[in-house]
């Protein structure tokens, strides 16, 4: 075991994977020499090369458009997406190839790619370099949204997404990166893909969420009095449909949280989700908590965007006085 | 003609002059580095040269130095009849489309040289990288007629193409499947294979941004690709000069660092000798090279299209003249390799052929609805088989007959 922080972990599972499995191969915006710009990719150039480790062109289409060349080769890269906002050059080469090549030549060609993106506010950046895309990505058939909210997480799922033998998007709550560390087996392990976790359980109210918020959803939970179940789901698509049914039917009351704009968000599709599966047990309406319909804010206002504690107590509290 | 022709495609007041010791040439061939010069106060750094290579041209001019052993005769025969093949091809598209039997599809009518001289040149493990005016050259590959007009007809199983042949399925949007191409080089060169990758677009792909990315990470990162742009003029409706103002497309390629040369596209054996070149330097210096292949669409865009209605016929005649079919059929002739006699007994096979292959697309049987489901992901998740379920137990098309044949 060894106590590492969610960028720690993830450095240790691409160490580990590299090692086991010659076909991966790194590429990206300054994932070299310098390590990334959050430092995920710390010594990997040093120890397994420039083959290995390459700085590519400053261009997102570039990079995941030669990574789906990479994969259809048989390889497994892992481009890395400096900030969330800057997904949208890739878009269509993650849309338009990376999801649709196996339906398109029925399996004959696959493409396993893990494509790693920091997402999310809370770290003072300037612009799009604090949005919460995994939505979209949701929406488009052919892609795995994964978003891990722990270092243990973080290094199982992403061995699953390296792994896997589709496309898979990895995003990793930059704003907790440091935030804490625990206790992370050194061994390789894998948890598997589509299965969310349990945080805490309850009768009570069943708390939804994924990435950063989910320490958000801890904090407010720990200040009920209630029995309140947190699950977080760690895959945001598939999602886990039945851990969101079996604790909802249990609890009859349900909160969603993510940082995400509320429309079409995923907490929209968890809600509907419960109508279809639990109906008959709901107590009250399920309560989002959600970022709003505008445009990130800069980061002095950015707090105020991003659910915490307080916003979600208040939808916990009106979920349980209905 | 004869030899090679040597054209400085810039206009002159487009070119600094040559005034300085430090100016670089960047000709076809020639490994470009970056050098600063610091002298004062005005010399010139760049001069720019494009070679242009024409071998068998419209008036049947043969340079018989550079085509010496680049195709021989009998293999010279096969070709043409490939390509008398794919054209025939089209002509059945065609009403077959206007018939009810088969969906939009997109001719390739006077492109047939291009894509084929590849195939015929490249090694048969070498990546071919296509969008969709390449029948020619994927049929030469393997790929069966059969596969192509089904994928046109509606049948993602047009498109599963066996990993045998080396080739990316049809690509729809325009101008990103040269990124895949540089990624497949990449891969080979990761694995230290001698595989390279070649790829086909139009002009109009020369736009998007993925082709400037594409031509950047290969140069820069030194990926073994062969990068062929079809220059037939038009995309849909838009001309070349709407796409670039650069008096050549190939000029593209150099502000990437790469070699590039212009050929005559309707030319087999100028673009054999073009992409024989490129190839050598992608297998042995894993190095790019743009190949600007100057052909014409004779046809309209797709089945959807009418291109009366943006070019005139006057253009369109003019480059009739300059068919590939026509010119290699004419030195065949000369060479006594074939006549009229040779032309019917061909053609007459050919309409069993394509016949042959259209009655096959057409007995495929439409996939079964869970096909749908079963290719999105390598495991169909618990939702997708309940959706799956939905769509067998719900949809109105589900519950009708399944017809055998399209029309």
């Amino acid at each position: 075991m060894a106590n590492l922080n969610l960028v720690q972990a993830i450095n240790l599972a691409l160490i580990q994977e590299m090692e086991r499995d010659e076909r991966v191969l790194l590429l990206g915006e300054d994932v070299g020499p310098n390590g990334g710009v959050f430092r995920v990719t710390e010594g990997l150039h040093k120890r397994f090369g420039a083959r290995r480790v390459v700085d590519t062109p400053l261009a997102e289409s570039g990079i995941i458009g030669t990574s789906i060349g990479l994969a259809m080769a048989g390889l497994r890269p892992i481009p890395e997406i400096q900030f969330d906002g800057f997904l949208g050059p890739a878009y269509d080469q993650i849309c338009s190839h990376a999801a649709r090549m196996r339906t398109r030549t029925r399996g004959t060609i696959t493409i396993p790619l893990t494509i790693r993106v920091p997402v999310g506010g809370g770290i003072h950046a300037p612009e799009l370099h604090s949005d919460s895309p995994e939505t979209i990505y949701c929406h488009q058939p052919g892609l795995k949204v994964v978003m891990p909210s722990s270092p243990y997480d973080a290094k199982g799922l992403l061995i699953s997404a390296i792994r896997d033998p589709d496309p898979v998007i990895f995003f990793e709550p930059k704003r907790i990166y440091r935030a804490y560390r625990e206790e992370v087996p050194e061994d390789e392990y894998t948890i598997p893909i589509g299965k969310a976790r349990i945080v805490c359980e309850g009768t009570d109210l069943t708390v939804i969420s994924w990435g950063a918020s989910v320490l958000q959803c801890m904090e407010s939970i720990e200040k009920s009095s209630r029995s309140i179940e947190l699950i977080d789901l760690r895959t945001i698509y598939p999602m886990d449909l039945d851990a969101i049914e079996t604790s909802v039917k249990k609890t009859g009351r349900c909160v969603v949280v993510h940082e995400a704009p509320r429309t079409g968000g995923m907490g929209a599709e968890v809600a509907a989700q419960i109508m279809e599966r639990c109906f008959l047990y709901l107590e009250a309406p399920v309560q989002r908590v959600t970022g709003f319909d505008t445009i990130m804010p800069y980061y002095k206002l950015e707090l105020n965007y991003m659910p915490d504690a307080a916003r979600i107590s208040g939808a916990i509290d009106a979920a349980l006085s209905f | 003609m004869g030899g090679w022709v040597r054209a400085i495609c810039a206009p002159t007041d487009l070119l600094l002059r040559d005034n300085s010791r430090r100016q670089i040439a960047c000709r076809f061939g020639e490994k470009r580095h970056r050098r600063y010069t610091f002298s004062m106060p005005i010399t010139s750094i760049l001069k720019l040269e494009i070679e242009r290579v024409s071998i068998l041209d419209e008036h049947g001019n043969y340079d018989e130095k550079l085509g010496a052993g680049l195709i021989p005769d009998a293999d010279l025969v096969k070709l043409y009849e490939a390509m008398s093949s794919c054209r025939y091809l089209d002509e059945v598209a065609f009403k077959l489309q206007r018939s009810g039997r088969m969906g939009t599809y997109p001719q390739n009518m006077g492109q047939e040289a291009t894509s084929l001289a590849a195939a015929y040149v490249l090694n048969k493990d070498d990546w071919l990288v296509t969008c969709y005016r390449e029948n020619c050259g994927l049929f030469w590959r393997g790929i069966p007629m059969e596969s192509i007009l089904l994928h046109w007809m509606g049948d993602e199983r047009g498109n599963a193409m066996p990993r045998a042949h080396f080739a990316t399925p049809i690509a729809v949007p325009i101008g990103t499947q040269m990124l895949h191409a540089a990624g497949l080089a990449w891969a080979a060169k990761y694995r230290g294979e001698k595989q390279i990758s070649c790829t086909f677009f139009g002009d109009g792909a020369t736009s998007e941004g993925d082709f400037h990315e594409a031509a950047n990470f290969a140069a820069n990162l030194d990926l073994p690709v062969v990068f062929c742009c079809q220059n037939n003029f038009w995309a849909i409706s838009v001309p070349g000069r709407i796409q670039c103002s650069a008096p050549t497309v190939a000029q593209r390629g150099i502000a990437y660092g790469m070699p590039v040369v212009q050929v005559d596209g309707n030319d087999i054996f100028a673009c054999a000798y073009a992409v024989k070149q490129a190839a050598a330097r992608a297998r042995e210096e894993s190095r790019p090279t743009f190949i600007e292949m100057v052909t014409y669409r004779l046809g309209d865009h797709t089945t959807a299209d009418d291109a009366r209605r943006y070019r005139d016929q006057a253009e369109v005649d003019v480059w009739k003249e300059r068919d590939p079919l026509l010119r290699t059929r004419n030195l065949l002739e000369r060479k006594k390799l074939w006549n009229s006699s040779k032309q019917e007994v061909m053609q007459a096979r050919i309409e069993i052929e394509v016949a042959a292959a259209v009655a096959r697309a057409e007995e495929i049987v439409a996939p079964e609805v869970s096909d749908v489901f079963n290719h999105t992901f390598a495991e169909l998740s618990a939702d997708l088989a309940h959706q799956r379920d939905m769509m067998q137990t719900h949809s109105l098309a589900s519950q009708a007959p399944v017809a055998a044949k399209g029309h």
